[in-house]
């Protein structure tokens, strides 16, 4: 029997490891996210579809999660994927800005605003200046490291609360980016001038990837670009010295001081490069054409907070992030499809609120699990010990 | 016959896992009394009075009140039997006026809630008066001295009409003449028929100003003795025991050039307005071992701090193998040769999330064995992880992968000093390198501490621990106050003069040290 | 001059209430981050009574119910908050981005799903209460009254004698600067923080029915309440957490953001030139340069942010 605990003691069972604990609590939360938004389809429409005999709500849940896959069409699904995808590639750099500032223990919050510059700068030098793309990128990588530095400074000099700077932040640099960009704006809407026909060389080339999505114009350099920088960051933070000290930093800020690491520097360029990664995430998109900026929108777009969403949805990992971007994006696409004589598509942005409402519970029912299996181990360990002494 | 007694805890036994807190310890205060508990750190004071204050329930005994029994279940159930504490780290919000800190929890009110505060503060002068605590209602916490701070505390017991007064260390943050102050204080309390159970490991308070004294050591009563027909030296063997479980093995060693000579060093207290550590001037050379012996809590801390280079000196000068590194950061500090095993392995010592290899390159990751062009050489690192734990017996459950926080305190501490120590240093700053450790991993550490200077290092021990102090060192120092106030040779001293000088009762006359 | 006035006065109002709102969470210890997603809340609930009540309801009961709704909705809303923060110790920038999210796309499901259940081809979320508004509002000259106003300064010197004058406050605002002393002299930190966190439920409840009857007669859900969430935290913070102080703030950049509206009007003001985005990019940029300028000296609560654990003593 003593043979028998020391064993146990020596391996982690399956469902503690922490890779899997992180797996299911991010299923968790999006399973409670899905069932939450299907009783609140179902409380809307409670009926039955008599064609299909499926519940309404059962078909709405349906859509969404099937997004561009309810196409039977080869063509058209394919043609959806791509439109998937290229909102994708923002919303994961907008993740990982706000993972690589959470590894160190910074709450960026102003993804949002770090993003929102980025596409003033991309948009201005591409619309206003002509620029080729790879410029305007480079200007809203800059931007945004501008917008996170200067939270980062607050926060190393001033002792501001990052969240407070990033907050102000996000609403200076929306008002400002409507100014700018009014100045490029097409004269008969709101929106800013189409990139395609204004300034053909700023835009993102495609890398052929056309050829891969037949009929979707969007597709770019974007994708595989978001993905390499995802694999970067993880690079960056596992396997180089930088990455040491910045997640030691976070992790323990009084070791890091202790063995002489500069946390004041780490801290503001942490929020330099998080900004970089946002600004470069806006031109990833604006960059395509296939949106164009509203100069008279109201709030901060939501981009940068879905980050937050993706970033705890893909376990606070890189590569985690670039499959949770995808699903949040994958669901937020899928609610256009939803019928809409009785539902709307904003269902989907329902769901992913929950989910990130959830992934809050995720870290307190973590640690309960590991507090309750320790003092399993402990029991038994004393169990056995009491039974050598007897 | 009336009960003599306000308060009795009667053999009382509490387990830990591990260890014996409390171990049959009676403690009986009487009425009017000021009655002294002493005892080294760990030896079960805080603990016992957990219990007194119902966070801990005792496996054995019973607590008495008036002579009946009563039972504590939480802090509430304390305060309603008339038992208030002033705690070492003051419970007082600080953007409060003294006024809205001592009546919270028992606000006089109208009916609709609104305070009245002119009554209250009525009360409060009027106790402020009778037990000569001199204090300004209006003022803001945070802008007072340490010294009102804790009269404030105080009478936020008498607002409370409590009849038993527990006071925890309470002289730590004060300066001679508050502390004056605060005994005249406690003898008032006591004529006017309070209870006090004053917490202290200061003979000379305790011989000033208690009536009796109970001493603790290694959870175990040692006795109750009336303090006037007892002495400090009496205490102090008593507070001390003198166990010699083991000896550490030490032959003498010759000594060599000075490594570091600290010149009038002055550092601030983050805790309290006076400066933590005053004008302390001392040399260590090369194969000496120089510890710096004191209780916890008068200095040594900040000393470090200001040492290594986590705080700034107020003023003052150290030179360290030659150079001036007053102002040197860090990370050169540590790269000219010096190394530091910090009091507290988890706040300083150990990044807990990261891999047991990771620890263990954290004071060297950036030299280019481990780091080329900016990446992490993993397979230098790990191979470097292996042989430390292996050449410095660290055991964990999956070798250089385990994580910190999983290991026991014994093996994470080893790290600490395998890190530090293979670091060659020529100097190393050892801060309480065993507490809370087993023997067997005190043994260890003190073994190589040994080594380090038969090596012809220089050694710096920082210990609040008696045997330690005496057996490893070479030469003793003792702080107090902040102030270095003895030289002592271990080998001529006993424990009992020792103790005299860390109680703050004995000093020698300001010499160059 | 009179609508500016009258501009200011209003949207002063909203940023008072909802400011107050994050005042008492903070003071409890709870950082409301969330206050955007709950202004949403309280105006959906004000908004629905407005347009289910019949037209000749009398202004008093059309008051009445708007705020009772609004100040139910608020409070539901901000038990997520509540509860994650409080109970399970949840992140709570997290919890509260996720509510600003949340409000906003609940609202807008809820009236999308209210209006096409009634009218299949209406897929708006909009509600319109053009009826119901003029309740709020009694003509005084060229000036328009709102009711609104007044309630703000009753609610700012209601919050101003609960936090200073009476036994409630001095024990709310020892939970927010220092739970383990409040919990030492009995008091239960938990309680004290759902009261905070509910207070500004209550308030920002109304502060969000408040914003959407100030100049329009219709919300669009979809829009939330536009950043006014965030900019009563700036007025929180640049009022330094003190009621009067807010108030002060309030006004200030209730100004700005009215400034906004119309400077067109005054001839300084065009002369100068200034995008109108100027005066609403304002009162962010000073309360940052007033944070850099005094975070060193001017204190939030000091456990503001930290989750309570009664274990740790």
């Amino acid at each position: 029997m003593g043979m028998d605990a020391t064993k146990k003691k020596n391996r982690t069972p399956f469902f503690a490891q922490p890779a899997v604990q992180t797996l299911l609590a991010s299923l968790f939360c999006v399973l409670f996210g899905l069932v939450l938004g299907f009783i609140v389809l179902l409380i809307i429409q409670p009926g039955t579809n008599p064609e299909t005999g499926d519940l309404y709500a059962w078909e709405a849940i349906l859509a969404i999660v099937k997004n561009f896959f309810k196409f039977s069409n080869h063509a058209s699904r394919v043609k959806n994927f791509g439109n998937t995808l290229v909102k994708t590639a923002p919303l994961l750099m907008c993740s990982l800005s706000v993972l690589f500032a959470y590894k160190v223990g910074l709450f960026n919050i102003g993804a949002a605003g770090q993003y929102v510059v980025g596409a003033g700068a991309s948009l201005y030098l591409a619309l206003g200046l002509q620029l080729p793309w790879y410029v305007c990128l480079l200007a809203a990588a800059v931007a945004g490291a501008v917008w996170g530095a200067i939270s980062g400074v607050l926060k190393a000099y001033r002792h501001v609360n990052e969240v407070i700077s990033c907050i102000m932040l996000n609403w200076i640099g929306l008002y400002a980016v409507n100014s700018l960009l009014a100045l490029v704006k097409d004269p008969a809407s709101p929106y800013t001038l189409k990139i395609k026909e204004n300034a053909a060389s700023s835009v993102l080339p495609s890398l052929g990837l056309t050829k891969l999505f037949p009929g979707n114009k969007y597709v770019s350099l974007a994708i595989p670009l978001a993905i390499l920088f995802a694999v970067l960051v993880w690079v960056v933070l596992s396997k180089t010295k930088f990455g040491y000290e910045l997640k030691a930093t976070g992790l323990n800020k009084n070791a890091a001081k202790y063995c002489g690491m500069r946390e004041k520097r780490n801290i503001i360029l942490t929020m330099a490069i998080a900004g970089a990664l946002a600004g470069i995430g806006a031109g990833m998109l604006y960059l395509t054409g296939y949106e164009e900026w509203s100069c008279t929108q109201a709030s901060v777009p939501n981009m940068g907070f879905n980050g937050i969403a993706a970033a705890f949805l893909g376990g606070l990992h890189p590569i985690g992030s670039i499959f949770s971007a995808f699903f949040i994006q994958h669901i937020t696409s899928g609610g256009a499809y939803v019928d809409k004589t009785m539902y709307c598509s904003q269902i989907s942005d329902f769901i992913s609120a929950v989910i990130i409402y959830s992934c809050g519970f995720v870290l307190f029912i973590k640690q309960n699990a590991q507090r309750i299996r320790n003092r399993r181990i402990e029991r038994s360990l004393q169990l056995t010990k009491g039974g050598e002494t007897a | 016959m009336e009960n003599r007694y306000a308060i009795e805890m009667l053999n009382i036994t509490k387990r830990f896992p591990g260890i014996v807190a409390n171990d049959n310890i009676t403690l009986q205060l009487r009425k009017g009394e000021i009655h002294a508990l002493l005892g080294e750190n760990g030896a079960g004071k805080s603990t016992l009075m957990s219990v007194l204050f119902g966070l801990y329930q005792p496996e054995e005994g019973i607590i008495k009140k008036d002579g009946k029994e009563v039972t504590i279940k939480d802090p509430n159930d304390a305060n309603a039997l008339g038992i208030g504490m002033v705690h070492q780290h003051f419970k007082l919000v600080e953007c409060f006026s003294v006024l809205d800190n001592i009546i919270m929890g028992v606000e006089p009110t109208s009916k609709l809630g609104f305070l009245k505060k002119k009554e209250a503060r009525e009360k409060v002068l009027q106790l402020s008066e009778r037990y000569g605590l001199q204090v300004d209602p209006d003022a803001i916490v945070e802008d007072i001295t340490v010294g009102m701070q804790q009269r404030t505390e105080i009478l936020k017991m008498l607002y409370r009409d409590n009849e038993i007064l527990i006071f925890d260390e309470p002289t730590a943050v004060l300066t001679p003449q508050e502390i004056d102050d605060l005994m005249q204080i406690m003898r008032n309390l006591a004529a006017e028929g309070k209870s006090i159970l004053f917490i202290s490991h200061k003979l000379k308070e305790i011989m000033a100003v208690s009536d009796r004294c109970t001493v603790l050591r290694k959870g175990k009563c040692i006795g109750t003795v009336e303090t006037k027909d007892t002495t400090e030296a009496e205490l102090s063997s008593m507070m001390v025991g003198r166990n010699v479980e083991f000896h550490v093995h030490k032959e003498d060693c010759p000594v060599g050039d000075v490594i570091l000579d600290i010149e009038h060093m002055t550092v601030a207290s983050k805790v309290h307005k006076n400066n933590a550590v005053r004008d302390v001037s001392l040399k260590v050379r090369g194969g000496e071992i120089v510890c710096i012996a004191g209780i916890d809590g008068n200095g040594q801390t900040e000393f470090v701090y200001g040492l290594t280079g986590l705080e700034p000196l107020v003023s003052g000068k150290i030179t360290f193998d030659g150079k001036d590194i007053t102002r040197m950061p860090i990370r050169a500090r540590n790269a000219m040769g010096m190394s530091h095993i910090p009091e507290d392995r988890h706040k300083h010592g150990l990044v807990l999330d990261y891999s047991l290899e990771d620890n263990i390159v954290l004071q060297r990751y950036w030299e280019p064995e481990f780091t080329h062009s900016g990446f992490l050489r993993r397979k230098n690192i790990r191979s470097y992880a292996e042989r430390l734990i292996d050449q410095y017996d660290i055991r964990s459950s999956q070798g250089p992968l385990t994580n910190t926080r999983s290991m026991s305190g014994g093996n994470q501490q080893k790290a600490i000093v395998a890190r530090e120590i293979d670091k060659e240093p020529k100097l190393l700053i050892a801060v309480q390198p065993t507490r809370g450790l087993d023997v067997g991993a005190i043994e260890y550490i003190h073994k190589q501490i040994v080594a380090q200077r038969n090596a012809g290092k220089a050694v710096l021990l920082v210990s609040l621990e008696m045997d330690e102090v005496l057996d490893v060192s070479d030469r003793i120092l003792v702080m107090y106050e902040g102030e270095i106030v003895g030289e002592l040779d271990p080998k001529k001293t006993t424990a009992e003069e020792l103790g005299l000088y860390m109680a703050g009762a004995k000093r020698d006359s300001r010499k160059e040290l | 001059m009179i609508l500016l006035i009258q501009y200011m006065l209003i949207f002063a109002s909203v940023l008072l209430l909802v400011a107050l709102g994050g005042c008492f969470s903070e003071h409890s210890g709870v950082i409301n981050i969330g206050l955007e997603g709950i202004m949403v809340f309280g105006a959906l609930g004000g908004a629905l009574v407005m347009r289910y009540l019949p037209d000749g309801t009398a202004a008093v009961w059309v008051i009445l119910l708007s705020v009772l709704a609004a100040v139910a909705f608020g409070m539901l809303f901000s038990l997520l908050l509540g509860v994650a923060a409080i109970n399970f110790k949840a992140d709570q920038t997290l919890v509260g981005t996720a509510m600003n999210l949340l409000g906003t796309a609940a609202a807008t499901v809820i009236v999308k799903a209210i209006n096409t259940a009634e009218n299949p081809d209406n897929v708006s979320a909009t509600i319109q209460y053009v009826q119901a508004k003029k309740a709020f509002l009694v003509n005084i000259g060229d000036f328009e009254f709102n009711w609104f106003m007044a309630l703000a300064f009753v609610l700012l010197l209601i919050s101003y004698v609960l936090l200073y004058k009476t036994r409630f406050g001095l024990r709310l605002q020892a939970c927010g600067e220092h739970p383990q002393a409040a919990d030492s002299v009995g008091i239960n930190v938990y309680k004290m923080r759902y009261a905070g966190v509910l207070i500004s439920g209550v308030l920002g409840g109304i502060g969000g029915l408040v914003y959407i009857t100030a100049g329009v007669s219709e919300w669009k859900f979809e829009n939330g309440v536009a950043g006014f969430g965030f900019l009563a935290l700036a007025v929180m913070i640049f009022g330094q957490w003190k009621p009067l102080r807010i108030a002060l703030a309030a006004l200030l950049f209730g100004l700005f953001r009215s400034l906004s509206n119309v400077y067109m009007g005054f001839d300084l003001l065009q002369q100068l030139n200034l995008p109108g985005t100027v005066y609403n990019m304002l009162p962010y940029i000073i309360s940052l340069v007033v944070l850099a300028l005094t975070s060193k000296r001017v204190h939030a609560p000091k456990a503001e942010g930290i989750p309570y654990d009664k274990g740790s003593r």
